[in-house]
């Protein structure tokens, strides 16, 4: 792909290291193979056998700041293994213009932009007044000292209404109004000036245009050592949770080819304007409603979504940055730079959507994801048996799609959800699924407030268990049990016991096995199966007052693709099915409903019960022990605080359910706990 | 594979001969109108004994289950896999109804292993002991020892039948038998498990007590000698049961039991954790092969045999619908043919059948004798299919020998040491019933099929008998005797003949296991076989021979 017109190129380098874990180390590796670079990775003691370290160096205890932000240690193994280039990848070192100046000094070529344009870019109010005189658009407002109530209400009319008054302290929405109209500013800056105060100690506030409709948009650009910069066009990023990033599509919905124009020649401008070098990101901020788009920030760095790129413009954007950290002139020119096709980008999290998308640690123990092809690229750091620790990102893989056009690749994407399957921890798998199949999505009328406006269709509840998936889970308890035993039999002295082959045999009567199932609904589903002689089941299906009766079920089970096969009705449904050992729950995916969970109470129950009766505190969610308030021994009322969690930054306080003696503490500070362990015995 | 090897031709021509010599043949016209009229009469035999389990395995009364089961129990039967013993126990042998005697035995397969599981059902009389229940259990216990499988008793019983207690407690097969046998099955280290499910009062005390290892459900469980009105009355001491006998007080203070459950089903999780230390191991003694399916379907035998003990029908064609591959090496094919002895495999375990196929001559049973020794030199179980009126009389049976030919079978049937499980798939008349293995001689198992009869002869024979005592001292008198007298003297004679050797009657007073479905026979056989395997098979020494 690369043009030949462009003279003779510098070879690219023998060896680079990769300071970076997880699904961007992989990433950038493929590429290194594919152009016959040997790679050379980094891990921590928590990354010990993950995927990214194939042939790698350790670096350091699992916390980021001991490992993979430990710049001098990254460095040391840089030039013990002679790598002559650092590709950071994303998040920990990529945009720090202190390690970027330290490899200069050691020889050590950064894949990534000059120090100097990572600074530049670092700092809000001085990007934007290198933007504003470039002539990039920024969100008007005014961010001056003068707080004069009359000056501001005057800047207020120039930015035009809404605006918004925000604290120059501020954040988290503290000091925050909106203000319709000039009849009602006086009162709203009083109000955001008091609540400053109070929150920050400082009530200065500055003025910004309030969009209703904002759209995060941005633009891929690159530019060489020589002075050329491309953009290869926008990415819709307007999808978000914890105001992070989980669908991602180029070419953004709804926009006309003019405003695509004049968004690349933005980020262009805004790209020269700091002298930029390399992979590039500039953020914009759009008006839905008229279109109007301002910059917001630029990312110095190969974005996590940077695949939608790369799919719609047919490039290998790591091949690129290789380019011209190599010194080589961009391979392709702005107008040999096509949009074809459509591609979205799903971020799967290791997070629970319905508990706020708090994030989720846990083993991988099942995971299966679509087949790859030319359609469909997942790009993930994790394999089965792995597991997504507290001290990382939760995310578990990308999986991008292209399609024709948008509605294709919706299509293909929706289809490869219901394809990628994990078990072992909450994905936001199913709620991307929701997301995808959402009419306003569908029709592109996507913002940045897509989820809190929508959450009333998204969270909908889903419908009750369908009796096809009560029957694949009955019958593959029944059958999955029916295996464990032959083989058990079959090693032994009696290798073809009757006991096993006629395990349903009764004497004189119908041997009906009764299964107890919990569903999302928290409903009890109770079936009984009965056991014909021909083999087949006639299966009851009882929820509350309904009962179903389906008769001549036939199922086998197909242990190698891990399949319940059933046939119901004529209709036969053959869908995977896990049984999670740790949370005795049964998980079929079905090819209609997705992941269905159906736990097991018998087994829940007896592990619980003794607990409950003596008196068990649980952690609600991973997290980390940040303060131990009881010792052993020691009298609690109900309500007593007892420990302090943290876990996503957030504290959380654990008080006594009951009045007791605390009898033992399972964890000490800053240890970590996952979902349901055990804390304190009262 | 890497497992083709090449054989030479006729290798394969030898090994594809010994396929198909030993398969038997199909003798049977199912489209004729008699197979359709005997398969229509073992139908409704059929039916009636479904109709009849199925409102046994209910229990007791409709209330009392619903109880039960609002008490979070579940029912006994819910269990496990099973193979159930005597489920006609009791059946209308008292004026009040006594589902299954009020406790259910079986064997049935806990953590890979064979065990007898006997349970009392506490909706039925609140599981107290009458007399029939007393001997089911021991009935349980003697299967088990002879077996060696191990024991599980799921406890929930108020002890002896008060009423009843004459009929229940003194004797030597009486209540306290069952103490007795779990000290000496523990003493020849057959495992004794307890489950304390409900109360255990006064002599259902020692269930637990007598255990090698117990377990008891907390808040529903309880154990005491005597209960708190028993105590109230003896020493005024106000108390409740929990507290006399419950989980906490023997799990902490006493050590009456060992293991403390939540719930039925924990106490249940807690056995099956138990088994699993057992160290036990089956290790059958036999040349085992792959099972096959018998070629022919054992949904004919109804077809065959009918419900007319006085139709006859070729044996051969039952084995056929029983056995491996329906194959079957016969032995003195030509010698003593009333009687079909011969080599099949049984789920894969070798069997020798013994099979009536008309009267027992003494070349029968001589052969039959042979077989036996055959087999118990050789230590392959026996297995007896019984449809016999009885042995050859007459002068030149007698002059033949009859009865001393007759002895050596009972003697070489007594003295086998292998497992013999015995189906009384006809008649089972006189000593006919002992050279075929009936109850007195031991066999591991004996099951009916719904068409069977058993008794000391036919209701038409012994009526007939009677008659003619009765004619000839009439005659000696000189007196006239009526055929219609002579009928009204028989009707009765034959009507309690009916009535007694009917297998209902037998299944009540334990005579047998149960009462099965000829379709099931193979089933049941071949659980009752792997059963009764736990046990070696021992040698056997035979008794002197009369010659």
């Amino acid at each position: 792909r690369l043009s030949s017109n462009i003279g003779v190129r510098n070879p690219l380098f023998d060896k680079i290291l990769i300071a970076n874990r997880g699904e961007i180390a992989c990433r950038v590796m493929q590429t290194a193979k594919k152009l016959g670079i040997k790679t050379v990775a980094v891990y921590s003691e928590a990354d010990r056998h993950a995927l990214h370290a194939d042939e790698a160096y350790l670096i350091g205890s699992a916390p980021s700041a001991d490992s993979y932000l430990n710049i001098n240690k990254i460095i040391s193994v840089a030039k013990l293994s002679n790598s002559q280039a650092i590709h950071p990848g994303y998040g920990f070192l990529s945009e720090n213009p202190v390690f970027a100046d330290l490899l200069a000094k050691e020889n050590i070529t950064f894949i990534g932009p000059p120090a100097s344009a990572m600074v530049s870019m670092g700092s809000k109010s001085e990007s934007k007044d290198i933007m504003i005189s470039s002539n990039v658009p920024v969100v008007p407002g005014y961010h001056g000292k003068n707080q004069n109530p009359q000056f501001l209400k005057q800047k207020a009319s120039e930015i035009g209404y809404p605006v918004l008054i925000k604290a120059i302290k501020g954040g988290g929405g503290k000091g925050m109004r909106i203000v319709n109209s000039p009849s009602e500013f006086n009162i709203q800056l009083e109000s955001s000036k008091s609540e400053s105060m109070k929150s920050f100690g400082d009530d200065q506030v500055l003025i910004e245009k309030y969009l209703l409709t904002p759209r995060h948009v941005e633009v891929q650009i690159f530019a060489d050592k020589q002075g050329n910069v491309v953009h290869l066009f926008e990415r819709d990023c307007s999808v978000q949770r914890r105001h992070q990033k989980i669908l991602e599509e180029a070419p953004a919905p709804g926009l006309d080819d003019k405003i695509r124009e004049e968004l690349g020649v933005k980020a262009v401008a805004a790209a020269k304007a700091v002298n930029y070098v390399g992979a590039g990101t500039v953020e914009f901020i759009m008006d839905n409603v008229d279109k109007k788009f301002y910059f917001m920030e630029m990312n110095t760095r190969l974005q996590v979504e940077h695949p939608v790129t790369e799919m719609v413009t047919s490039t290998d954007l790591v091949q690129w940055q290789l380019e011209v950290a190599s010194g080589n002139p961009l391979p392709v020119t702005q107008n040999q730079l096509k949009l074809e096709g459509h591609a979205l980008e799903a971020r799967i999290y290791a997070e629970n959507p319905a508990n706020d998308f708090f994030p989720d640690i846990g083993p991988l123990l099942h995971l299966r994801t679509p087949y790859p092809s030319s359609n469909v690229r997942i790009e993930t750091g994790f394999e089965q048996g792995d597991e997504i620790s507290v001290h990382y990102d939760p995310m578990i893989a990308k999986l991008i799609v292209k399609g024709k056009d948008r509605l294709e690749a919706l299509r293909i994407l929706k289809n490869a959800l219901t394809e990628y399957e994990v078990v072992g921890l909450h994905t936001n798998i199913e709620f991307l699924k929701s997301v995808v199949s959402h009419n306003a999505f569908i029709n592109g009328e996507v913002e940045t407030g897509f989820i809190t406006k929508h959450s009333d269709t998204l969270f909908a509840l889903k419908k009750e268990t369908p009796s096809h998936v009560i029957i694949q889970a009955s019958l593959f308890m029944i059958l999955s049990e029916l295996q464990n035993t032959i083989k058990e039999t079959t090693e032994s002295f009696d290798p073809f016991s009757p006991w096993v082959s006629l395990r349903h045999a009764r004497l004189n009567t119908d041997h009906v096995q009764t299964i107890i199932f919990r569903d999302h609904k928290n409903d009890d589903i109770n079936v009984k199966v009965k056991f014909n002689y021909d083999n087949s089941y006639d299966v009851t299906i009882i929820r509350g007052a309904s009962h179903l009766i389906v008769k001549r079920v036939f199922g086998s089970l197909n242990e190698v693709e891990q399949q319940i096969i059933v046939e119901v009705e004529n209709h036969r449904i053959k869908s995977r099915v896990v049984l999670d050992k740790n949370s005795y729950q049964v998980i079929i995916f079905d090819n209609e409903e997705g992941k269905m969970v159906l736990e097991i109470p018998e087994f829940t129950q007896l592990k619980t019960k003794t607990a409950d009766a003596t008196g068990f505190i649980r952690t609600p969610m991973p997290c980390k022990i940040s303060q131990v308030l009881v010792k052993p021994g020691q009298i609690v009322e109900k309500g007593t605080p007892l420990i302090v969690l943290e876990a996503m930054k957030m504290e959380h306080l654990v008080k006594s359910p009951f009045s007791g003696t605390i009898d033992k503490i399972f964890y000490h500070v800053g240890e970590f706990a996952k979902e349901n362990k055990d804390l304190i015995h009262i | 594979s890497n497992r083709k090897i090449f054989r030479p031709n006729l290798l394969n021509y030898q090994t594809l001969h010994e396929q198909t010599t030993n398969v038997l043949p199909n003798n049977v016209d199912s489209k004729s109108d008699e197979f359709k009229e005997n398969a229509e009469k073992m139908n409704i035999l059929v039916k009636n004994l479904e109709n009849i389990i199925n409102k046994v395995v209910l229990g007791g009364s409709e209330s009392a289950r619903k109880r039960h089961l609002e008490r979070k129990k579940l029912l006994v039967r819910d269990r496990s896999p099973f193979l159930e013993l005597s489920q006609l126990a009791g059946y209308k042998l008292y004026a009040d109804e006594i589902p299954a005697g009020g406790i259910i035995s079986g064997i049935g397969r806990v953590k890979g292993v064979e065990c007898m599981i006997i349970a009392n059902d506490s909706t039925v009389k609140g599981g107290t002991y009458y007399p029939i229940t007393v001997k089911k259990h021991l009935r349980a216990q003697d299967v088990a020892r002879e077996n060696r499988l191990p024991c599980i008793y799921l406890v929930d019983s108020g002890g002896a039948n008060l009423p009843q207690q004459a009929e229940v407690f003194p004797d030597r097969d009486h209540f306290g038998r069952i103490f007795f046998n779990q000290a000496t099955m523990s003493a020849e280290g057959i495992p004794q498990i307890a489950v304390v499910m409900g109360s255990c009062t006064a002599g259902g005390a020692y269930v637990p007590a007598m255990a090698d290892e117990s377990v008891i459900v907390a808040k529903q469980g309880t154990i005491f000698l005597g209960g708190p009105p028993l105590v109230k009355a003896a020493t005024g001491e106000v108390i409740t049961a929990e507290e006399l006998g419950g989980a906490d007080l023997h799990c902490r203070t006493s050590g009456v039991t060992d293991h403390y459950a939540n719930s039925d089903e924990h106490a249940l999780q807690i056995t099956r954790s138990i088994v699993e230390t057992l160290n036990w191991s089956k290790k059958p003694n036999l040349s085992i092969k792959k099972p096959e399916e018998p070629i022919y379907s054992a949904s004919e035998l109804g077809g065959i045999v009918g419900d007319n003990l006085r139709k006859t029908f070729d044996v051969k064609n039952v084995i056929a619908r029983i056995v491996d591959g329906s194959r079957f090496e016969e032995f003195k094919e030509l010698y003593g043919t009333t009687l079909v002895t011969g080599f099949s495999h049984l789920y894969g375990y070798p069997i020798g059948i013994i099979a009536n196929n008309g009267i027992l001559f003494s070349e029968s049973a001589l052969k039959g004798a042979h077989f036996i020794e055959l087999c118990a030199q050789r230590g392959i179980p026996l297995i007896f299919l019984q449809n016999i009126t009885g042995f050859m009389v007459g002068s030149s049976a007698e002059a033949g020998g009859i009865a001393k030919n007759g002895a050596k079978l009972v003697t070489a049937v007594s003295c086998a040491k292998v497992p013999k499980l015995s189906v009384i798939i006809g008649g089972s008349f006189g000593a006919g019933n002992y050279g075929m293995c009936g109850r007195a001689y031991n066999p591991r198992f004996l099951l009916m099929w719904p068409n069977a009869r058993i008794s000391v002869m036919g209701g038409e024979q012994a009526a007939s008998v009677l008659a003619q005592i009765k004619r000839d001292s009439k005659a000696e008198k000189g007196e006239e005797w009526s055929m219609k007298e002579e009928e009204k003297f028989k009707k009765p004679i034959r009507d309690r003949f009916e009535e007694e050797g009917h297998p209902y009657f037998s299944s009540a007073r334990l005579w047998d296991d149960g009462i099965i479905k000829p379709a099931d026979t193979r089933k049941v056989l071949g659980l009752a076989l792997s059963a009764a395997l736990n046990a070696q098979i021992e040698k056997s020494r035979f008794g002197v021979f009369r010659m």
